[in-house]
């Protein structure tokens, strides 16, 4: 089953500005996806659209094949489900953040058992058990009790993974994971990312990192100007691009 | 007059200042939490009435928000006149509107009330640059991970908003500290009203520079306890 469907997506920004045009796009269980485009494609939209943060002006969006949105008939609007509904479909996505948004008054731990606590409703050992052990695998066991503020950028890139894994989702977004990170750090948020991806977690992650979209990926999505231009197999669509438009995006990639 | 009595005297009404000094603070900074809430209200009831082809100028009229309005208004007035006015109006105004019989004690309940309202106002506005500041990035976060728009508030933003506002606080709680001798204008006496009615009286100006005192160690003690605060906040930023 598809964990994730979007259909016809639109989404105008002010009344005129057409960010999303009619993109449609579905993600297996256990498929990594990796998007790929120039800055303004609509690539970030897309993905908060999916994510419920920015709301589609018509489309529609389910998850496990439950419906969050759609189009009402009449309006040609998307309308949502009501909120107990989206409460439930909030809860089998998680979201990394390129500039990763942990909470800064809490400690390491607390990121990752506060939101398992109090919004899923599991006990605090439970909790805690969990968030060591997935400290242990992003290899931070030892900073548990620190704050996001004394960690580097990778280490909180690898903190804001594990919260996200902590709520137990079906699905994992990373909008740009690296985009604030130097080169030696994004390798190592790439080797966790890597290894989710081993483990056949869902993901789709929309990002720079050319290299690492076709060696991880099973499917790569180029966009440009709010449609998908190109999607197919990493190796072809990275290495073999039938579009002009994405040869053209990748011309400078090939040449290295 | 001795030193010494004098020392009794300002002393006495010192413990007044700070009665009023501690009211307004611990009255005035949650009731300042209400009105930014009151100011950051979104309510706009004719909201629905905006269609996609609406005219900018209908767009405006028809989003506007009487709550946060009201709240701006109140606090425009606050900020903008004189507290020994607003101290005044308080104290009075019930008299020449509504010809109340006023009682003796309604003096310093209206002092306080005067205060608190006032301060209430310029707490409001400080809560409101930390609450405004908040990187959007921390909204999201919480959504995503389920938090519901009260959780998200109290767990999140008002933590960090607290940590903010600090400096700010600071600043207020110190000038305070020095409002309080705007008592006199309703005859309360507090420590500086003693201070003035001793210094007429003897013609000295020793009180005056002993009351000066008083205030700039008091604000001293202010200063100390509030950097000790901002200093164990400091385990974040």
């Amino acid at each position: 089953m598809n964990i994730l469907d979007l259909k016809n997506v639109q989404k105008i920004f002010d009344g005129s500005l057409e960010v999303l045009k009619d993109i449609s796009l579905s993600v297996d269980k256990g498929e990594v996806v990796a998007i790929i485009g120039p800055s303004g494609s609509g690539k970030s939209t897309l993905l908060r659209c999916a994510t419920l943060l920015t709301e589609m002006s018509s489309g529609e969006l389910s998850y496990l094949g439950e419906k969050a949105a759609w189009t009402d008939q009449q309006t040609g609007k998307a309308v949502y489900a009501d909120k107990k509904q989206l409460k439930k479909i909030r809860s089998y996505f998680g979201l990394v953040f390129q500039n990763f948004n942990l909470f800064p008054h809490y400690s390491v731990l607390k990121n990752l058992t506060d939101a398992p606590v109090h919004v899923l409703g599991i006990d605090k050992d439970t909790a805690e058990k969990t968030a060591t052990e997935l400290l242990e695998k992003m290899g931070l066991s030892d900073k548990a009790d620190a704050y996001p503020c004394q960690l580097s950028g990778g280490q909180q890139q690898r903190v804001a993974i594990a919260r996200a894994l902590a709520m137990n989702p079906q699905i994992l977004f990373f909008d740009e994971p690296t985009s604030a990170l130097d080169p030696e750090l994004t390798g190592e948020i790439l080797k966790v990312i890597r290894q989710l991806a081993e483990a056949k977690m869902t993901m789709v992650i929309v990002t720079h990192e050319m290299a690492f979209a076709r060696d991880v990926a099973d499917r790569v999505i180029f966009m440009d100007g709010g449609v998908i231009v190109e999607q197919g197999d990493p190796k072809d669509v990275i290495g073999n691009p039938q579009e002009e438009r994405t040869k053209q995006f990748l011309a400078r990639f090939s040449k290295q | 007059m001795t030193f010494q009595v004098m020392l009794q005297q300002l002393m006495n009404g010192f413990s007044k200042t700070l009665l009023i000094f501690v009211l307004t603070l611990v009255l005035s900074m949650p009731l300042g939490l209400l009105v930014c809430f009151g100011r950051m209200s979104r309510f706009a009831p004719l909201k629905g009435l905006i269609k996609d082809g609406t005219p900018r100028f209908w767009k405006t009229v028809c989003g506007f928000r009487p709550v946060s309005l009201l709240f701006r208004f109140f606090i425009s007035i606050l900020r903008g006149t004189p507290l020994m006015l607003q101290l005044l109006v308080v104290c009075f105004g019930p008299y020449y509107l509504f010809h109340t019989k006023l009682a003796p004690s309604w003096t310093f309940t209206a002092l306080i009330l005067g205060f608190v309202i006032n301060y209430a106002a310029y707490f409001a506005e400080i809560y409101r640059s930390g609450i405004e500041s908040t990187p959007v990035g921390q909204y999201e976060a919480a959504e995503v991970l389920g938090y519901t728009k009260s959780q998200t508030f109290v767990k999140i933003i008002l933590p960090q908003m607290f940590k903010r506002v600090l400096p700010s606080v600071t600043n207020e709680v110190i000038t305070l500290v020095k409002d309080t001798s705007m008592a006199f204008v309703l005859a309360y006496a507090e420590m500086f009203t003693i201070a003035k009615q001793i210094s007429a009286a003897k013609t000295t100006f020793m009180p005056l520079f002993v009351a000066g005192l008083f205030y700039f160690i008091f604000n001293g003690v202010v200063d100390y306890v509030m950097g000790r605060i901002e200093k164990r906040m400091r385990y974040y930023n």
